[in-house]
């Protein structure tokens, strides 16, 4: 995959190497993905099918902003859904032990911290291989959701929480919504206008030569999978605001689906390279493709099938683009 | 002690040592659950691991490749579907036909996802998330929202996995467990002593050494991925055997169990080291547990997935750190051969390479 970054780094590209670079291809992807809905489907340009369709996979999109900082940084988080499940079952155990919601909220959170930080000291300073360790959390934190909740289900929240998953907060637009969007600009801020946003690079492309530059690389992979946590933990308690119930199996799953989202947007799985707009893009493109799969009935297996088959086609395309680059000029400097 | 652990290989140290671990979390729990030393533990766990072991000794194919196969528990949902259709449909048809079929299928799906890791080159685990979610779509346009059930299939494969073979006592070795010990153990005696099989440590070690050295690395990759669907096609005819009732979601979240199983059992997730005995022993060690505190009145049942999840993480740390103390052990035992062999020469001064320790110590 050719590092989004050289496109800046040489200004002077035309025109046309923009337009062939991987955030256009998605951008198109996604233009005709909405054509082909709405000239096939009345209903789908309705104000409340747009916002049902985000509102559909908020929690998931709102972690995929996370995991695009992990996988850039050269490690995975697989923890996430587990982190989901457990905030959520959390705040319905401490709410039904008669703790206040707005405790319950502020307890969760710190929890959800507190289990990425349990990655990151794993991670970062035990040195053990993130996918491991995450595997690991995943079996456990989903198992301290099932310790909480046990195989009940835990419903009966204040009416302002429930509203705040299931209606609008300005007009028919939920507060999930605007979450998602501060995030995504918090995140966009960090990752492309920060120094800690290129340390996530410079990281993720060789841990040993930002050892030896001099960076604390340990202090940055804490820092991405408390944030991991944290953002983990929020998501989960907007699931439990949106169903308004919870259960020991909340997000089940979850981490996969994210973590295509992210690959699909082009961040490479060997790190150091992916940016916030191609995350963007691709959750746009599930999100839709989803919805409009949907709306002509085809069912969820399926569905996760042909979001499979665009993640194979969506690697495939740019390997085949790279040798044609590599054979016009070779000294593009290239990744793998 | 510090010469004899360095002599053992650290490969023998590590199934040793799970082995401790097996029979101290028996120990505990014989102290905690009454009646629980018995032939029916035995044969509880042997019967449940059986599945298990088949796909995480695949698993571990795969990962001492330095690859990863996601896609493992769809490739068993869907053989065990095919399996179970196509024995309701031709009910007369001979049982190790049946078996080459799941093979057959499930080794189908692998080589897909080999082609895609070894000659396209995509990575792993990208290739599998993807092809999980395809083979699974692929069994619900398969099955057409239908389900197999036991009374679709004939009476001995529905025996099959219970059928006794050996007894002492309390104690029934069952043809299912029987059969996938036999494929661990021959899985695990080619990888030690037969030449082609070396090959996958040597490519997942270093992938370029192996590559000078005259091996084809993308053939063994791939190779990998055959083997491992093959394995899962086995499971999959042992999961439609043991349960009958097969549904679009059978072998789900397998992928992710196999993995578990194959990194307690100290296999390398990062690839050229690692046994295929300890991989089975790792899925005993999870099967045990889940068993186990099931029957414990002091934990609620609903605990054993945290119980899992802290075992996994502190197995991996104590191997992690003790690993690291094991490879100073021997560099420091190196040393001092070495030293000892260059007063032997009457040259005290010298420095000691790398290089003229090796020689010297041999």
């Amino acid at each position: 995959m050719t590092n989004p970054n050289a496109g800046s780094a040489h200004s002077s590209k035309s025109l046309f190497a923009k337009l062939r670079s991987w955030e256009a291809f998605l951008t198109f992807a996604l233009i005709l993905i909405i054509l082909v809905n709405s000239t096939l489907i009345p209903q789908y340009f309705t104000i409340a099918n747009q916002i049902n369709l985000f509102q559909l996979s908020i929690e998931k999109v709102i972690v995929a902003l996370v995991m695009t900082f992990v996988i850039i940084n050269a490690e995975i988080d697989l923890s996430v859904g587990s982190i989901m499940g457990l905030a959520a079952c959390l705040f319905g155990w401490l709410f039904q032990n008669g703790i206040s919601a707005e405790m319950a909220i502020v307890i969760v959170m710190i929890a959800g911290g507190l289990a990425g930080a349990l990655n990151g000291y794993f991670i970062a300073i035990v040195g053990l291989p993130s996918l491991v360790v995450t595997l690991a959390t995943l079996i456990g934190f989903r198992g301290l959701a099932r310790v909480l909740v046990e195989d009940r289900g835990i419903t009966g929240f204040p009416d302002w929480f429930d509203a705040l998953g299931q209606q609008g907060l300005i007009g028919p637009v939920p507060f999930s919504f605007f979450a998602f969007i501060v995030l995504f600009i918090i995140a966009f801020i960090i990752l492309h206008r920060s120094a800690f946003g290129r340390l996530t690079y410079t990281i993720g492309n060789n841990r040993e030569v930002a050892e030896f530059a001099g960076v604390n690389t340990a202090a940055v992979k804490m820092k991405i999978f408390i944030s991991s946590g944290l953002v983990a933990a929020f998501a989960g308690l907007l699931y439990a605001a949106r169903v308004g119930a919870v259960r020991g199996d909340v997000a089940l799953g979850f981490e996969l689906d994210i973590i295509t989202l992210v690959l699909l947007g082009g961040v490479s799985i060997f790190g150091g390279s992916g940016t916030m707009v191609g995350t963007l893009l691709a959750l746009l493109i599930v999100l839709n493709l989803r919805n409009g799969m949907a709306l002509m009935n085809v069912t969820g297996h399926i569905q996760t099938g042909v979001i499979g088959l665009l993640l194979i086609v969506s690697v495939v395309l740019p390997r085949l683009e790279l040798t044609r680059l590599f054979n016009s000029h070779n000294s593009q400097g290239t990744k793998q | 002690m510090g010469h004899l652990f360095s002599r053992i290989s650290p490969q023998t140290l590590r199934i040793l040592a799970l082995l401790v671990v097996l029979l101290a979390i028996i120990f505990f729990f014989s102290t905690q659950v009454p009646n629980y030393l018995n032939g029916r533990l035995f044969n509880r766990i042997s019967s449940s691991v059986a599945i298990m072991a088949l796909i995480a000794t695949g698993q571990t194919l795969v990962i001492l490749t330095r690859n990863i196969d996601l896609s493992i528990g769809s490739i068993v949902g869907f053989t065990a579907f095919a399996t179970g259709s196509l024995i309701s449909q031709n009910p007369d048809m001979a049982a190790p036909l049946l078996v080459l079929y799941a093979m057959v299928v499930g080794a189908a799906f692998g080589a897909l996802n080999g082609v895609l890791v070894a000659y396209v080159k995509i990575p792993a685990i990208i290739v599998t998330l993807a092809t999980m979610a395809l083979f699974r779509s692929a069994l619900v346009e398969f099955s057409n929202a239908k389900s197999i059930t036991s009374s679709e299939l004939p009476l001995w494969l529905v025996n099959f996995p219970n059928t006794v073979l050996l007894k002492f006592g309390q104690f029934q070795l069952r043809a299912g467990f029987a059969a996938a010990l036999i494929v661990v153990l021959l899985v695990h005696f080619a990888l030690a002593r037969f030449r082609p099989a070396r090959r996958f440590y040597a490519v997942g070690s270093n992938p370029e050494a192996a590559e000078m050295a005259g091996i084809n690395a993308k053939a063994t990759v791939f190779a990998a991925f055959v083997f491992a669907g093959a394995l899962a096609g086995l499971a999959g005819f042992m999961f439609l055997a043991r349960f009958g009732n097969i549904t679009v979601v059978a072998g789900l979240g397998f992928e992710l169990k196999s993995v578990a199983a194959a990194v307690l059992g100290g296999v390398n997730i990062f690839g050229g080291s690692g046994t295929v005995i300890g991989a089975f022993i790792g899925a005993i060690l999870v099967d045990l547990i889940d068993t186990s505190l099931v029957r414990w009145e002091f934990v609620s049942e609903f605990s054993r997935e945290a119980v899992l999840g802290a075992l996994i993480l502190l197995s991996v740390t104590a191997d992690a750190v003790l690993m690291r103390r094991l490879i100073g052990l021997r560099a420091n035992r190196e040393k001092k051969l070495a030293r000892a062999a260059i007063k032997e020469k009457g040259k005290t001064s010298e420095v000691n390479t790398p290089k003229q320790t090796g020689e010297t110590a041999t």
